[in-house]
């Protein structure tokens, strides 16, 4: 029985005869109290700086850390035992024989055959016919052009494994995460309960749950897609079942009115109006999978991922290179595969889709075509095995030469850019996070967290600055504190400019928007090639690559908003003759200071995360710690302790600006409602 | 002849533990008072009425008064937190799910400010729904659901989808759809309180239309007192969420219960309401008794011409029976002080 009511209006009706508000206590920018805890930390600094910093040398560990490992070692230890640990074996079998049953049909000899079941040709073909049936005869090109492109430069194996990765992951996040949508879509309790759960997944950067994954999965393929399960999972619960939420309450009233079932309303209502919801869900899952998919060659997962890794930690840009566009074409071919065919589904829908009969007869010539390649492919060994080319490699090659010519040009401007950033914002920063002692630093954050966020993100900061003193990590966490804050300052500068610019200037909007989709539709592990190449392993790197990679959301999140200001008040401001500088310091700024915050907490969740994958070109400091937890058996415990750092500033961060969100109480419903759902998802973290 | 449906003491209060209210000294509390006690808001309080067979009962009230909640109480799109609903004999609050599924398929429709249309089916989907869950079958309750297009006037839109229709035809599309069903009661919720006033002009014509045609018992929300007025046998008047008067409109207007009522009756011109009945008397001591006679449940404007045309008051007749007279100066008072009553 539904007891949907029809909703308060958002701005809560004042009752009639209720006391008038009380008049609003005239706010204090809280900028100043701000500067003013930064003033006595400063002079504090000065006088206590390299005191009681709690600071580790580089592969130093604390009795803590060795517990922790000894942790693992005993859980490892008891594998057969454990019946925890048995269980999650045999589904680490399962995922491990039904991939290499996919492998053997389509990539790899499947004896006693000495090619796959399904040769190059016929895959191609099937793939081509697939878009050409869920979509347009134009994805069916581009995915077909990919497919080649995937042989062509040499990755053909890398290519499909990671993409059988990502299928076999958004197969089974569909399957868990529909069942979830509509129970977050239609019971306000349980979306609750779920939201605080993918609330926490999502703050977490992917790193960290690789640790514990890996302890119960082990490595390779099945850590591979229960991570990229785990990564994929939110997005399609979250926008779908807001999908469903969204559904209008006067359509569900109206058809309970007319007596349908719990199902009926779920499959005649509910699911075909979120529809177009739940696909972009489904999109931004797909996109996640592939991110978390190549990520996966950390622990050992099949696919792009590796030869990514592999050139990176060589420093051999061009080697990377090859496989890092590769997943950027795959990332556009899903991406426009799923969007056409979404595009394609609603126009049937709604009874276009051009000729019914021409359509049925190009489908069953494509399925003849298909099914010819696919013959082909099984007899002949040249369309089984795809032929070797060395563009790839020459690619390569051209690439380290380019790289190499363009260092040596620009050099000099890098290193101008890369020593400000360093000088005048990393270390500055740095020295007194890091080099007060660590109660100051202590007393001073939680300060700053009572001043932005009040009483709320006080008790989380509290929470978490202990927790992070208590895992032995202090002085690490604040390097990495530094970095993130430093990266974030830089995206927001970006993000205010060409924020505000998009939001004026209706060309320059669409001019860049795509690209900046594009940016989003990009793993992040492809960002670290250039910035690599650029800056060569250093803080400043990971810095760097952080930015690029949170800058696209966080950009679209102010342009949004800036637009969403409405135009009658900014037509009443320019009619008393304001500047453009005026209209957009004094009405579209502050009007637009919901979605500031918002993309502030964005910003610092993309880049906080990405300041660990930047460990790898040398971020050091928590970065470090994982990815040598990763490496060395005995130093476990502290890369765990690293992780579980991480999650804990990521916790305290997002706190801290969500609830200085809260604490506006002009900022409508549309930034808390992006809070909710967390629009765009974007790539992993 | 029982009535088609009888509420008795129907209370519903929204909020936390708000089923413990009722019986409390709180539950005499004012709305403001008990939301700033207890947090809990009165939707509708300890409402009582009866509609006939056939009746167009309309309900009105001010933005708040708890119009829109009453209505759902009805078929318990909303659980009651007390009191009962009969329906033809039946106690819907405390039938099963599938009883009350049964009702809504079969008794009882309802029609809604915002349609509540599903954008993803065409109009005659659309109205085909309460036949689609019943299980109907697709050429039976398309060809049903061609017939009602045709009634209410959509014939040559079966195909078009709810957005490429105007507001009008969108609730029309929606009084099909309740239509559809052959239900015995309709329910509206300010089904033109969005349209335009030439759009619910029609509209409401065309209720009155159906309504003599298939002569189904309706319950009418509305905030707009013309509409109720036009539409009504009777009308409920809700403030707060309880019952201010109920009567029909001659009544509400002549003799409204408190200030609210007459408050919300001051615009109507009177003379398009109000009856002989209201505004008759007794004859005078020698006044000639040789007018021309009329009805008593004449409408005040009918009687102007007669008045002004004889010289002697107009007789007024229940029946057979003389129960008073009324003259031109009467009338005029009601037609041009409109302060009469
Ligand atoms: N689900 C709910 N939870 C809490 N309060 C509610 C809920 N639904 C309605 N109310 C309150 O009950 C009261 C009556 O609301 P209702 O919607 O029935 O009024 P209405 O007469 O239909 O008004 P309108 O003319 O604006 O439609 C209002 O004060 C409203 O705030
Ligand atoms: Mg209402």
């Amino acid at each position: 029985m539904t007891t949907t009511a029809p909703a308060p209006a958002a701005p809560k009706p004042v009752e009639p005869g209720a006391e008038p508000p009380p008049p609003e206590r005239t706010r204090v920018s809280r900028w100043i109290p701000a500067a003013g805890v930064v003033a006595v930390w400063i002079v504090v600094w000065y006088f206590t700086k390299g005191t009681n910093t709690l600071a580790l040398p580089g592969v130093a560990r604390t009795d803590l850390h060795d517990e922790l490992t000894e942790i693992n070692n005993a859980l490892l230890a008891g594998r057969d035992t454990n019946p925890v640990m048995q269980f999650t074996n045999s589904i680490a079998d399962m995922l491990r024989s039904a991939f290499e049953w996919v492998q053997r049909m389509i990539v790899v000899p499947s004896p006693p055959r000495p090619v796959p079941e399904i040769g190059w040709l016929g895959v191609v073909a099937i793939a081509t016919y697939i878009g050409l049936m869920i979509a347009s005869w134009r994805i069916a090109v581009l995915v077909c052009l990919s497919f080649l492109s995937f042989g062509v430069l040499g990755f053909w194996q890398d290519s499909l494994d990671t993409l059988i990765v990502t299928g076999m992951s958004v197969a089974i996040v569909v399957v868990i995460g529909m069942p979830l949508a509509v129970l977050i879509g239609t019971s306000p309790r349980a979306n609750k309960v779920v939201t605080v759960v993918l609330d926490l997944l999502q703050t977490m950067p992917t790193f960290v749950y690789l640790l514990p994954v890996v302890l119960f999965f082990g490595i390779g393929v099945s850590a591979a897609v229960v991570s990229t399960i785990f990564y994929a999972l939110p997005p399609l619960v979250r926008i779908a079942g807001f999908g469903i939420r969204e559904v209008s309450t006067t359509t569900i009233e109206a058809t309970d009115s007319a007596g349908q079932t719990y199902w009926q309303r779920l499959r005649k209502v509910q699911l075909p109006m979120a529809r177009k919801t739940i696909i972009v869900g489904l999109n931004q899952t797909t996109l996640a999978a592939l991110s978390m998919a190549t990520l996966a060659a950390f622990v050992n997962g099949p696919g792009l991922g590796k030869p990514v890794l592999a050139g990176l930690r060589i420093n051999d840009v061009g080697a990377a290179f090859v496989p890092g566009v590769l997943i950027v074409v795959m990332a556009v071919m899903l991406d426009r595969t799923t969007t056409a065919a979404s595009e394609r589904a609603e126009k049937v829908a709604r009874g276009g889709g051009g000729n019914v009969r021409m359509r049925r007869i190009v489908l069953a010539v494509g399925a003849v075509a298909t099914l010819v390649a696919v013959y082909l492919s099984r007899t002949y060994l040249s369309l089984a095995e795809f032929p070797v080319y060395t563009i790839g490699d020459r690619l390569a090659d051209g690439v380290n030469e380019v790289m190499d010519w363009v260092t040596d040009t620009f050099g000099g401007v890098t290193e101008v850019f890369k020593d400000f950033v360093t000088n005048w914002l990393l270390n500055p920063m740095q020295s007194l996070l890091a080099e007060s002692p660590w109660y100051v630093s202590y007393v001073a954050i939680s300060a700053l967290a009572l001043v932005f966020g009040g009483m709320r993100a006080l008790v989380s900061t509290l929470v978490c600055l202990t927790g992070i003193w208590f895992f032995d990590l202090w002085h690490d966490a604040m390097i990495t504190l530094t970095m993130t804050l430093v990266a974030t300052v830089l995206v927001m500068v970006l993000a205010l400019v060409f924020g505000v610019w998009m939001a004026r200037d209706r060309r320059f909007d669409l001019g860049i928007r795509p690209l900046l989709d594009a940016g989003q539709t990009i793993p992040p592990f492809v960002y670290l090639i250039p910035v690599l190449a650029l800056f060569g392993p250093t803080r400043f790197t990971a810095i760097v690559a952080a930015i690029v990679y949170a800058a696209p959301a966080a950009i679209k999140l102010v342009a949004d908003g800036v637009k969403a200001v409405s135009p009658t008040t900014i037509e009443a401001g320019r009619s008393t003759g304001q500047t453009t500088w005026q209209e957009i310091t004094k009405v579209q700024l502050p009007m637009a200071r919901g979605s500031l915050v918002l993309a502030t907490n964005q910003g610092l969740l993309y880049v906080l995360s990405m300041t660990v994958i930047g460990g790898l070109v040398g971020a050091g400091a928590l970065g470090f710690d994982v990815v040598y937890g990763f490496s060395r058996s005995e130093a476990w415990g502290k890369g765990a302790a690293a992780g579980i750092t991480i999650v804990l500033l990521g916790v305290m961060l997002d706190r801290i600006t969500r609830a200085a969100a809260d604490m506006r109480r002009d900022d409508g419903p549309g930034p808390r409602r992006a809070f909710n759902i967390r629009l765009p998802i974007g790539p992993p973290r | 002849m029982t009535a088609a449906l009888s509420v008795d003491s129907l209370w519903k209060i929204f909020g936390p533990r708000s089923d413990k209210i009722i019986g409390t000294p709180d539950a005499e509390l004012s709305r403001a008072e008990l939301k700033t006690k207890t947090g809990n808001v009165v939707g509708v309080r300890d409402v009582s009425f009866d509609v006939a067979p056939g009746e167009v009962f309309v309900v009105m009230g001010l933005s708040g008064s708890g119009k829109s909640t009453l209505v759902r109480l009805l078929t318990r799109l909303i659980e009651p937190t007390s009191g009962t609903v009969t329906l033809n004999g039946m106690d819907i609050t405390s039938a099963s799910e599938s009883q009350l599924r049964d009702v809504r398929r079969t008794q009882v429709s309802m029609v809604f400010q915002h349609f509540g249309l599903l954008p993803h089916r065409q109009v005659i989907d659309n109205v085909a729904y309460g036949l689609e869950v019943r299980g109907v079958s697709k050429k039976e309750r398309r060809a049903k659901a061609s017939e009602i297009v045709d009634l209410v006037g959509l014939t040559g839109y079966e195909m078009s989808y709810p957005d490429q229709l105007s507001g009008g035809m969108q609730q029309r599309v929606g009084l099909a759809r309740a239509l559809a069903g052959d239900p015995e009661m309709l329910l509206f919720d300010e089904p033109f309180s969005a349209l335009d006033p030439l759009i619910r002009r029609d509209m409401q014509n065309e209720v009155i239309r159906l309504h003599r045609e298939l002569g189904k018992t309706m319950v009418f929300i509305t905030h707009d007192l013309a509409e109720a007025l036009k539409l009504g046998d009777r009308i409920m008047i809700l403030r707060d969420g309880a019952i201010v008067q109920i009567g029909t409109p001659d009544e509400v207007v002549a003799q409204p219960a408190d200030d609210y009522v007459k408050d919300f009756v001051s615009e109507v011109p009177k003379a398009h309401v109000l009856t002989l009945k209201w505004v008759m008397r007794d004859p005078r001591p020698g006044e000639s008794m040789d007018g021309p006679t009329l009805p008593v449940s004449t409408i005040v404007r009918h009687a102007a011409r007669a008045a002004i045309a004889s010289d002697a008051p107009i007789r007024v007749l229940d029946g057979d029976r003389l129960v008073g007279v009324v003259d031109e100066e009467d009338i005029m008072r009601v037609v041009v002080a409109e302060e009469a009553v």
